[in-house]
This record gives structure tokens, C-alpha cells and sequence, in this order.
């Protein structure tokens, strides 16, 4: 019997800083113990428990792709008590993670369909995951159209810019990158908010056409009637969702939302499944 | 399935010999009350008790439990590396679970031991403990196993039941965990049918005892979301103090909370139990808190005993009927009124039911 | 009892018909004997639930704590206490409450009664000062003034100190008692003897929080105990921690404390908790001549500073 409690040993290979806020660094993972990189196979979607002895775990999104190999990547929000300490952390430290956890996005449905994803704010890093693995070359003529729709405060607040810049350079992918408002003259991406560049960018919804979106709660809120207008089928719009986490494997009981456990039933849902369910996130 | 009859001189000496080969829980006097301790040398389960205060949940899965040790030495090889604690359980075995609480062990059980992960803590001691139950002649007023998948006579998650009649133990001998039990306390040479009859009117009589009762019949014909918000539960919580009572000596909740704790240059990673009714309990670190009203917090502990789990593992309630929560409820919330009023709500004519704040 | 729950009623339905209030706040009867419920009326129907007798212990000033509106509060000597306390530390505004004054002649103590008897008690029946408990194969009348909750036993503001209505004549303070009894022989004690009675009263604490969360003083958002960023209190059962949370929230509680007993009468372990407020009310009424509660007008000892405070604690 494993036990699922315990973390694999990782020790942490670089640190980026990705906002100028410095509210949000990315953490790169290099497990100590080759094998346990073998175990935690993972798709994009899926969540880590983060673990800092001394401190406790905390569940974050995995930022990487299961295409890149020899590390695991977590974009992390300073907020709490692990995550104040998890950012004073350096080069070399060694720490723990858990999972992979939670499900991932939907890959089977998702294959020969549009996809358009919708991201805000640092809800990004299970989207850079999947966009990273859905632009493989084993991987891009699995699925038609790709839309990307990603907002921020500013161009400082943005993530992974680097990568996004490169993305938008692509032709097998439709960046639309904006942020809220900037007074910076040599912005070359979109300005305004989340939703508005939805309604103008997004493609019409169909039953080819998925929407998976990612942000804070008042994005979710106004995109959602943009996507109905827009003729999308609650089937068809992918959320991932987060709640108060402890154990992430569905045991410790705190993160329910009716009878479904965010971490192990989720934290992935279509909106018709939401329909369904109490509005305790 | 096997059935003898023990005297009060056997019993007491079967119980003395089980001790060499398991560790001994059995009910015992404290202070004003009933609780399940470690029996010692010469000392004999007290089966005058009618339940024991708090269940015996805690043998099993601990208030507080040390899931892992680390050291924060940086000189260390080891430094921030979890390492398990040692978790080989020794055979235990709990004399006199009444019926109500040995149901809740499998009921927890789904809980703890999934296909996709199992908890090796709770399984390890599960899995090596003998439960020995006692049969309850008559009923408490607050008892309502009945009405919860069991019975005073239930046998579900007991490997032996003892039925007492007058200085005569007759025993069931249900799993073969009970009749290892049986072995090592020298008990069991000798089947008896002749019992059989003795035990059934022991045991009409006994139901028959068992005065309250909840429908719980309806509930799975309902949706989530309509229980959900149904218009009683503010004024149902208004009395609610939103204390862990309800939950710590429920005999099937079983939320933990896992913390870390350092001193000096090592530290422990434990769970302690946790519960839904604390606002803590779902509060995110960005200070949002999905049920941050207290009647959310307790519709969340009827909703998830009485409906979640029946639709989750389309099974009976969450409950066993133990009554613990009535009892000591300090503001009387009685998860019987609750029940019948989940049971029999009516979406069409809750608009006549009276709301408050 | 009975002409208490008709006035309650009658006052209630009146207040809220007239829009004195927008609730009443009162007990309604439980589902077990001597569990009596805090209930919250908004309508007559709702009003005509409420009731009184001798199982009303809670402090129902704890459902006020915060609350926006115009509330009609019925109220013994404790809570009208605590009403007052909540006034003083802003946790309600006096011209909001509209108080039902209760004079009390103490409640009973359903722990002292419920051990008296080996089967359960399916009714308990007040006439006068006398209690008939029964069960299913018993009955027996007892003296009420036996099993009164200690700190009614020993209680001299029976009467609400502040009101804006009574359900009844004022009864008759008891002077000839004396609530410090074993405060006093706590003191007594050697520093090895107080240490091993006081590990010994709260062994069996399950930190479910009752005894904070059934007090009216303990309003604080975050309790130090659930505080996180830092952590003063470790979460398990390691005795340190439960004495600390013991301990400590006494103190938060000192001349503040009006010993109205809930602390202990929800406590499922039945741990008597007041032994520490005990303390701390008396060491408040030697050193202050402070009792908590008693006017609108004094601050609490331990918020104010008097040139002639007692500083011989000051070495």
C-alpha cells in the first residue's frame, strides 16, 4: 500500500519571477530521485500539492507540460503562509510535491475540435501547460483551431511573456493577448477587459468549438454570457475551479461543493455540471 | 457463522488470555462517563454502560496523528525530506462496540479506502482490529439505529457479537477475524444452537425498544440543488453555536486538517480532526470563504450525511442512528427534525414554510 | 412557569406587531427534557414558540453580537449582563435592543440530573420549587433550589440589571451566599496540587470549542487559537496546546465575565470550565470591587487606568 500522504522529494532547480509586482514566481522542480519523475505522470490540468516541511502543502496548478521532460514547473501566488515562505525559498532548496492530482482537461473530447482558451490574471499556468502541449508537433494535428484569449492588469501583470510573445508570432495558433489598460506606447497587443475581447475574438460556438476558461470570479462572471451569446452549449465550457485543500485526494472532506470533492472530482468541470451544483466556491 | 454461550467466569478469563495476542479496548468508567481505554492486567470490560460518551472512532483513527517526522538541519542529508512514521499496527480489539458504532467503520471505510488512493493509516488500523460488539437490550431515548441501516442487534462491521442475557454471554461468531478472536481467548469449543430462539426474542424485544424513528426514504428522490435551498435552514442554524461537538463525537464524520508542527530542528506532519462546522474549515488564504454564513456550515453537515453521501456512493445515510449529536448538541439542533424535514420537503409547497435570519 | 411564557409571548407579538422590533430573540422548547432552544421569532406564529422554565441556561446575548437590527431580547440577570458588556464594547447598540427583562429563580443543571439516573429521563416537570423527572419506570420529585446549576446556586443578580419590560415582579437577590467557595479552596492549594487539579479538569477537552463559542465575551473574528499568520497555538490534542487555549481565553475573559455558565453547561465532556473565569472574577472584585456588567456607565478595570489601582502584584 502507498501512501498517498507522502511527498516526492524535489529540489528546486530555478526560480523566475514573472510579474513586476513580484507577486508571482514560477518554480522549477528537478524530483531527486529520478523514478519519482516516472511516477508523477501527469496531463495538462492537473494540480500538485506543494510541500514545505515545517510549513504544510499547498495545491497549485501544474504549470508545465507533459511534453517537457527532466522537471515540473508551479507559477505561484503570494498570498498565504506557505506561499510568503515558498517565495523567500532559493535555488537549491529541497522540498516536496504530491500528484499528480485532480483531472486534467477533458484531451480525449478535446481531440479534433476547436479549442479557445480563456485565461486572467496568474489563472494562466494549467493553460500555458495545455497550450505548450497542444503546440508539440506530436500533438498540434490533433486538434483544429486554437484561440487564445489571455488578460491581465497590465504588460507587467501578464505571464510567461516570453512565450506568449513567441506564440503570437505563429500561424498555427490565434493569440489575442490583452490587458485592462496600459500607458505604455510600444503595447502592440489588445487592450480591454477579458470578456469584451471574447465577444470580438472567440469564434461562434458550435458543437466542434470548447471553451476552457480560467480566472478570477468576476472574468467567469461576465465571459459566461458572452459564450451563451456566442452560442456555446454548457457541454462545452471547461472550468477548473479551486477550493480550501488539505489532503487533495478527495479524503479530508473540505473542499466539497455538493458531493463532488474539487481535487479529486474536479477540480475540472464542464459548466452543465456546475449548473448543477450548490455555488460553494 | 457460530454461536456458543460464554459464563461470566469464561468471559472474564477469555478476555485476560486475549490480551497476550491482542490490545485490549473495552468501555470503562471515567469520571461521569463512559470511554474506550487500553484494558490492563485483571481489568474487565464495565458493560453496564449504555454508550460510551465519545465513539470509538479515535482507536482507529486518532483526534491527532503523526503522519510523518522531518528535520529542518540543514547539515543534515536528509533536511525537509518527509519520512513516514513507522505504521505497524499491533492486532487490537475493541470489546463491547455497540452495533450503531461498528456500522460506521464500513460506512467510513469508503471513505478512506478508494480504488484510486487508500489511507494507509486508517486502513492499517482497520484492517488490524477485531471488533467485538455488544448487543443493546433496550434502546435510548435518542436512539434511532433502526431507521439508520442497523438495529440494536445489527451485525454489519462486527466480526463477533455478544448478546448478554442475565451473567450469560451468548456469542456470534460472524468473520473469521472473530473467530481467531474466539481462539486466543479460549472460548468457542463448544457450538450452541439452542440458543437460537433465546437470542430472537432478546433481540424483538430490543427493536421494540427503539422508540424514535426518521423517514429517510425520500431523500435520494430529490435533487442536490433543492434540498440545497430549501427555505429552512437559516432558521433551522439560528440556535447553532458553530462548536465541533456534532462532528467530534460523531462516529462517522471524518474530516482532518494536516499540520506541521517544528521544534527546535525536527518536526512532525500531523492530522488532527477538523470539522465543517468551523469557518476556518473552507477558508481560502485570499480571505474568500465559500461557506462563511453559519447556516451554510450547518446545511453542509445535514447535506452531507444525509444527502451527498447517499447520492455519492448510492447508499443508506451517512449516520448510524448513535444519537451522540442529540445528546450533547448544546443547543439542541436534533438531526432527527432536520432529517424528516429534508425527507418530506416539498419543493412545490416550501413557500409556505415561515424564513427568518 | 407557564405565566413567564404567555407575558414572553404576549410582549413579543406586541413588539412585533406594533414594529418595535424585527425579532424577537427567546428559547423555544427542545426536543429533549431540559434542552431548551435559542429561537429567533420574526412573525406571531414564530412568537407563539417561544417559552420559558428552568432549561433557559444559554446566554442568549451571544445572538446578538454585531446583528443590524431592532431586536427584542429576552433577558435573566446573566444575559441582561452580557447585553450590557455588549453594549460597552460595541458589539450592539443599547437603542437597538428592546430587552425582556426575566427576573430568574436560577436554572438547573441537566448534567447533575441526567447523572442521577441510570436510564434516560423522558420528561421533566417544574410546579413551584418542585421538579418531578421521569422516566419510563420511575418518577421522583426533587427541590429545584438542589439542583441548580452552581453558578445560579450561588448567584446574586437574579434580576436583569437593565430592561425595558418585565415579565414579572422582581424576586428576592440571595445575599447569603458565596460564589468564591472553591475559588477559595483552589487558593489553598500548593502550586504541585493547583497544577494537577486543573490538568486533571480539562483532561477531557476535545478542543470542539463549545465553551468558547456558546460565550457571549468570545466574539473576536479570528480566536487566537484559529490564527495562522503567526501561529500561537498548535492544533492538536498535545496538553500544552489545550491548557493554552484554556488558559488564555480566561484571561481574555477577566472582568468581563459575568458567570452566566454557558461555558459549561455546553460543554459535552463536562468539564467545569468556570473554575477559571472563577478566579478571574474574583481577583476583579477584590482588587476593582468590579463585578462585569452591572452598568452602562463604568469601563471594565482591565480597559481603564486609576491612579489608586491596586500595584502590589508590581514587584
Amino acid at each position: 500500500m502507498q501512501n498517498p500522504y507522502l511527498p516526492y522529494p524535489v529540489r528546486i532547480d530555478e526560480i523566475i519571477t514573472e510579474t513586476e509586482d513580484k507577486s508571482l514566481k514560477t518554480f522549477k522542480f528537478v524530483f531527486l530521485n529520478a523514478s519519482d519523475e516516472d511516477k508523477f505522470t501527469y496531463e495538462s490540468g492537473q494540480f500538485g500539492e506543494l510541500s514545505i516541511a515545517g510549513l504544510g502543502e499547498i495545491p497549485i496548478g501544474i504549470a508545465s507540460s507533459p511534453v517537457e521532460k527532466g522537471f515540473i514547473k508551479f507559477t505561484v501566488f503570494k498570498t498565504g503562509k506557505v506561499t510568503s515562505y515558498l517565495h523567500a525559498m532559493k535555488e537549491g532548496d529541497i522540498m516536496g510535491v504530491r500528484g499528480p492530482l485532480g483531472h486534467p482537461f477533458p484531451w480525449e473530447t478535446l481531440e479534433g475540435k476547436n479549442i479557445v482558451i480563456i485565461g486572467g490574471g496568474f489563472a494562466f499556468t494549467t493553460l500555458r501547460s495545455s497550450i505548450i502541449s497542444i503546440l508539440d508537433p506530436a500533438n498540434r494535428s490533433k486538434f483544429k483551431d486554437i484561440h487564445v484569449i489571455y488578460g491581465a492588469r497590465s504588460p507587467g501583470m501578464l505571464l510567461y511573456k516570453e512565450e506568449l510573445a513567441e506564440w503570437a508570432q505563429r500561424d498555427d495558433i490565434n493569440m489575442n493577448i490583452t490587458v485592462d489598460g496600459t500607458d505604455d506606447p510600444d503595447w502592440k497587443y489588445l487592450t480591454g477587459f477579458v470578456p469584451t475581447i471574447t465577444e470580438q475574438k472567440a469564434p461562434p460556438g458550435n458543437d466542434d468549438t470548447y471553451a476552457i476558461i480560467c480566472g478570477p470570479p468576476i472574468m467567469i462572471k461576465f465571459t459566461q454570457p458572452v459564450l451563451d451569446n456566442l452560442g456555446y452549449s454548457h457541454d462545452n465550457i471547461i472550468m477548473s475551479l479551486e477550493n480550501r485543500m488539505k489532503c487533495g485526494i478527495g479524503i479530508c472532506g473540505r473542499c466539497n461543493i455538493g458531493k463532488e470533492f474539487v481535487c479529486k472530482d474536479g477540480p475540472v468541470f464542464t459548466l452543465s455540471q456546475l449548473n448543477n451544483m450548490p455555488k460553494e466556491y | 457463522m457460530k454461536l456458543i454461550k460464554i459464563d461470566q467466569q469464561n468471559w472474564n478469563t477469555g478476555i485476560e488470555k486475549a490480551k497476550s495476542a491482542y490490545r485490549v479496548f473495552g468501555p470503562v468508567k471515567e469520571k461521569n462517563d463512559y470511554e474506550f481505554k487500553v484494558l490492563g492486567t485483571n481489568e474487565m470490560p464495565d458493560l453496564n454502560f449504555r454508550n460510551t460518551r465519545l465513539s470509538p472512532k479515535s482507536i482507529i483513527y486518532p483526534q491527532s496523528q503523526v503522519m510523518f517526522t522531518y528535520s529542518i538541519d540543514e547539515t543534515k542529508d536528509d533536511c525537509r525530506i518527509m519520512k513516514e512514521v513507522e505504521n505497524v499496527t499491533s492486532p487490537m480489539a475493541i470489546i463491547g462496540v455497540r452495533p450503531c458504532d461498528a456500522l460506521s467503520f464500513p460506512i467510513v471505510r469508503r471513505n478512506f479506502d478508494t480504488p484510486e488512493y487508500q489511507d494507509t493509516y486508517w486502513i492499517k488500523a482497520y484492517e488490524a482490529t477485531t471488533f467485538v460488539g455488544l448487543a443493546c437490550n433496550s434502546a435510548c431515548d435518542t436512539c434511532f439505529c433502526t431507521s439508520a441501516g442497523t438495529g440494536p442487534f445489527g451485525e454489519e462491521g462486527l466480526d463477533v457479537l455478544i448478546i448478554k442475557d442475565g451473567d450469560d454471554f451468548y456469542t456470534k461468531i460472524i468473520t473469521p477475524k472473530g473467530e481467531a478472536f474466539a481462539e486466543s481467548a479460549g472460548w468457542g469449543k463448544k457450538e450452541q444452537t439452542d440458543i437460537t430462539a433465546k437470542i430472537k426474542e432478546l433481540k424483538t424485544a430490543a427493536e421494540a425498544s427503539v422508540s424514535s424513528t426518521v423517514s429517510t426514504d425520500k431523500l435520494k428522490n430529490k435533487t442536490i440543488l433543492d434540498l440545497y435551498d430549501a427555505p429552512f435552514w437559516e432558521e433551522e442554524a439560528f440556535a447553532c453555536i458553530n462548536c465541533g461537538t456534532c462532528t467530534y463525537v460523531c462516529p462517522t464524520c471524518w474530516c482532518f486538517d494536516v499540520q506541521d508542527e517544528t521544534h527546535g530542528k525536527s518536526g512532525i506532519r500531523m492530522r488532527n480532526w477538523d470539522s465543517c462546522m468551523f469557518p476556518l474549515f473552507t477558508h481560502h488564504a485570499s480571505g474568500h470563504n465559500p461557506r462563511n454564513n453559519k447556516y451554510e456550515r450547518v446545511r453542509q453537515r445535514f447535506m452531507h450525511k444525509l444527502k451527498y453521501y447517499v447520492d455519492k456512493y448510492d447508499s443508506g445515510i451517512q449516520c448510524v442512528g448513535c444519537g451522540r449529536c442529540i445528546r450533547l448538541c448544546p443547543v439542541n439542533i436534533d438531526i432527527r427534525k432536520i432529517c424528516d424535514k429534508m425527507n418530506s420537503f416539498d419543493t412545490e409547497s416550501c413557500k409556505c414554510e415561515a424564513t427568518s435570519s | 412557569m407557564k405565566e413567564y411564557t404567555e407575558k414572553i409571548r404576549e410582549i413579543a407579538k406586541r413588539l412585533l406587531n406594533d414594529g418595535t422590533v424585527d425579532m424577537v430573540i427567546g428559547f423555544r422548547k427542545g426536543t429533549l427534557p431540559m434542552m431548551n432552544q435559542p429561537h429567533i421569532a420574526t412573525c406571531t406564529d414564530s412568537a407563539d414558540e417561544l417559552m420559558w422554565d428552568s432549561n433557559c441556561g444559554l446566554n442568549l446575548a451571544n445572538y446578538v453580537t454585531d446583528r443590524k437590527e431592532k431586536i427584542g431580547i429576552v433577558a435573566k440577570g446573566c444575559d441582561s449582563r452580557n447585553l450590557v458588556t455588549h453594549v460597552i464594547e460595541n458589539k450592539i447598540k443599547r437603542d437597538q435592543l428592546y430587552i425582556i427583562g426575566i427576573p430568574c429563580s436560577g436554572m438547573i443543571d441537566h448534567h447533575k440530573i441526567t447523572a442521577m439516573f441510570d436510564t434516560d429521563i423522558t420528561s421533566v416537570k417544574e410546579s413551584g420549587e418542585s421538579i418531578t423527572i421521569s422516566g419510563n419506570d420511575f418518577s421522583k420529585k426533587l427541590i429545584k433550589q438542589d439542583v441548580l446549576c452552581e453558578n445560579c446556586a450561588a448567584c446574586t443578580h437574579r434580576n436583569p440589571v437593565e430592561y425595558d419590560e418585565l415579565v414579572a415582579d422582581l424576586v428576592e437577590e440571595q445575599t447569603d451566599v458565596d460564589p468564591y467557595e472553591s475559588v477559595t479552596e483552589i487558593e489553598s492549594m500548593d502550586a504541585e496540587e493547583k497544577w494537577n487539579y486543573f490538568e486533571d479538569l480539562i483532561s477531557p477537552c476535545i478542543r470542539c470549542y463549545a465553551c468558547r463559542n456558546a460565550c457571549p465575551l468570545c466574539y473576536c473574528p479570528t480566536c487566537f487559537v484559529d490564527e495562522s499568520t503567526p501561529q500561537w497555538v498548535g492544533k492538536s490534542q498535545d496538553p500544552i496546546d489545550v491548557r493554552t487555549f484554556h488558559l488564555l481565553r480566561a484571561f481574555h475573559c477577566a472582568g468581563r465575565c459575568t458567570d452566566c455558565g454557558a461555558c459549561e453547561r455546553v460543554c459535552p465532556m463536562g468539564i467545569k470550565i468556570r473554575e477559571f473565569t472563577k478566579k478571574l472574577n474574583k481577583d476583579c472584585l477584590e482588587l476593582y470591587g468590579w463585578e462585569a456588567g452591572l452598568s452602562l456607565d463604568e469601563r471594565p478595570p482591565l480597559d481603564t487606568f486609576k491612579t489608586d489601582d491596586p500595584d502590589e502584584f508590581i514587584k
